[in-house]
């Protein structure tokens, strides 16, 4: 009985106390940004922020006030749409690249690597050059190709790694069988990775949710998601940190549940090539 | 001699692959090489967006230009510091993070979810809440210190230009350890145990084992993460952005922030692009060696 509470306490010195510590400085920001926000204007700075009197008022006028509403909605429409970009072009890129062997393959998966490796401020000024001569700077359309550049080439990666995870010999029992290749991909290919296709899409969707620098200099007046909505409301209303942190809160809700919510199957394929290297 | 036949692979083989591909690589080429092509091309002209007819060739005039200005040399410095104090910082806080969590203890599912939740915030609500924790007037990690006699009086972390670095720093450092932590965590569990337990009977010390089976066994992935978040972190202008927007003076200038400042404020598209193609110049060396260690695994 001895030896076993002796090295509980151990236990809980050398594991559970530092991972409790490391976790106070992981959630404590969010949390104090959380506490802020249910807490009222005029008693942020009498009091500071406190869970008595906690209200929703912050949120209330987040919404009616300021219409964060229509910002989560251009939010969801570009993000929407890069998932949709990102995962039709890149699902059949990855079934070429894992069940083919072909000249050229090694160089033009590295070209996809190389993509998210240069910085985002050489791609963003000709971007902006580009859609203005077009005619297309503030529209959804300029937006969902500039999260593309990020999307189509990580879930190309992504994509890749989960069918190579699914045997190359279930492909060809369908089309002994009878199935044309396409029949395979579709047949047999396509639902096994599911999980891995929804995965990949939840990260493009997060990744677009939270992107900033784009749309920054992409969008405008009519096209203004979360991110540039929460940095505007910080140079408008400097002092007001209770309405600030209500909009944190709200901007990043989305993409915090979906991350927690495929996180698993997600760092599963992540880390698959890192661990190998 | 023999010859050995090989049978010709049909043509709807040799195709077909192509055909899959080719949207994709299309699409790149169009959104993401062209316009750096782009780039490379305005950083050769005098482009400045209030005299959009005025696209004069100038040669490499604009990289003399950035190679005697102050401003680049100063950012350089930052992003040098940026770098070599962020990267270390989030590997050794993810590292010890990823040992604790790879121990046994009941509620490790839910602090291995909790741990990653920075790595999922958009970083204008990271910047948004470290602005707040920093603010001079109320912010909390002022109050803290206060309290705690830490400081005879409050600092205004952000405003000051010896801490303003610094505290973004720490601000990085807080949103990218998740990273490596998850990173080392699946090293860790493919070292095999059967390592662990024949040193224990060969009576290794924990701190012996650690040197000789848990660090050999984690080098590859902590190469290629540590290669990784160089690029990331020296790419990353999003949190600097909002934070501080370079300020106060130049004392949070790194160079992708010049050069964004320098187009988007300064309208000098020309300039910008210069400095930018000189940043990507700059971190092409970590680039290649990246993309030498994944080279390696593609089969």
């Amino acid at each position: 009985m001895m030896v076993r509470n002796t090295s509980l306490i151990r236990r809980i010195l050398t594991v559970d106390l530092p991972v409790l510590l490391i976790l106070i400085f992981t959630l404590s920001p969010y949390l104090w940004m959380a506490l802020t926000s249910v807490t009222q204007e005029s008693k942020l700075f009498t009091q500071g922020p406190s869970l008595t009197g906690a209200t929703l008022e912050n949120y209330l006028r987040l919404f009616k006030t300021v219409g964060f509403g229509s910002n989560l909605l251009d939010s969801f429409i570009v993000a929407g749409g890069t998932v949709v970009v990102g995962l039709a072009l890149s699902v059949p890129a990855a079934y070429a690249f894992s069940r083919f062997r072909f000249k050229g393959r090694r160089l033009l998966m590295l070209q996809f690597l190389v993509i998210n490796m240069f910085p985002l401020v050489l791609l963003i000024l000709p971007l902006f050059i580009l859609m203005k001569s077009l005619g297309l700077v503030d529209t959804y359309f300029a937006l969902i190709i500039a999260n593309s550049t990020v999307a189509i080439p990580f879930s190309v990666w992504m994509m890749t790694s989960y069918i190579d995870g699914i045997p190359r010999s279930l492909d060809e029992a369908a089309m002994t069988d009878g199935c044309s290749r396409f029949g395979a991909l579709f047949k047999v290919v396509l639902p096994l990775c599911t999980p891995g296709i929804i995965a990949t899409g939840v990260y493009i969707f997060i990744t677009a949710w939270n992107e900033y620098l784009y749309a920054l200099t992409l969008g405008g007046r009519n096209i203004k998601p979360i991110t540039v909505a929460i940095q505007t409301l910080i140079g408008e209303y400097q002092v007001e940190w209770g309405l600030l942190t209500a909009g944190g809160i709200v901007g990043a809700m989305p993409a915090t549940l979906l991350f927690l919510f495929i996180q698993k199957r997600l760092i599963a394929g992540m880390t698959q090539g890192a661990v190998k290297g | 001699m023999s010859v050995t036949t090989v049978p010709p692979v049909p043509l709807s083989r040799r195709v077909l692959p192509l055909v899959m591909l080719s949207p994709a690589v299309l699409v790149t080429l169009a959104i993401v090489f062209l316009p750096m092509v782009q780039a490379l091309w305005m950083s050769l002209h005098d482009y400045v967006l209030f005299r959009p007819k005025n696209f004069d060739w100038v040669g490499l005039k604009n990289f003399v230009t950035v190679w005697n200005d102050p401003v680049f040399w100063t950012s350089l410095r930052h992003t040098v510091i940026w770098i070599a104090i962020t990267v270390p910082a989030q590997m050794l806080l993810g590292l010890a993070t990823a040992l604790l969590l790879n121990q046994n203890f009941p509620w490790r599912g839910l602090a291995r979810a909790l741990v990653i939740i920075p790595w999922a915030l958009p970083s204008v609500v990271i910047a948004l809440m470290w602005v707040w924790i920093y603010d001079s007037n109320f912010g909390v990690l002022n109050d803290l210190m206060l309290r705690f006699n830490l400081i005879s009086s409050a600092i205004p972390w952000l405003a000051d230009p010896d801490t303003a670095l610094y505290a973004i720093i720490l601000t990085l450092t807080w949103q990218g350890f998740p990273f490596f932590a998850v990173m080392i965590l699946a090293g860790l569990q493919s070292i095999p145990r059967s390592y662990y337990e024949a040193a224990s009977i060969d009576g290794a010390s924990q701190a012996r084992q650690f040197w000789h089976i848990t660090l050999p066994g984690l080098s590859g992935v902590l190469m290629t993460a540590t290669l990784l978040r160089v690029i990331w972190v020296a790419n990353s202008i999003d949190v600097i952005y909002v934070m501080t927007g370079g300020g106060p003076g130049y004392s949070t200038y790194t160079l992708p922030l010049y050069a964004l400042v320098k187009a988007r404020t300064g309208l000098d598209y020309g300039y910008g692009s210069a400095l930018a193609v000189s940043f990507t110049l700059l971190l092409l060396g970590f680039v290649v060696l990246y993309l030498r260690r994944a080279g390696r695994n593609i089969a």
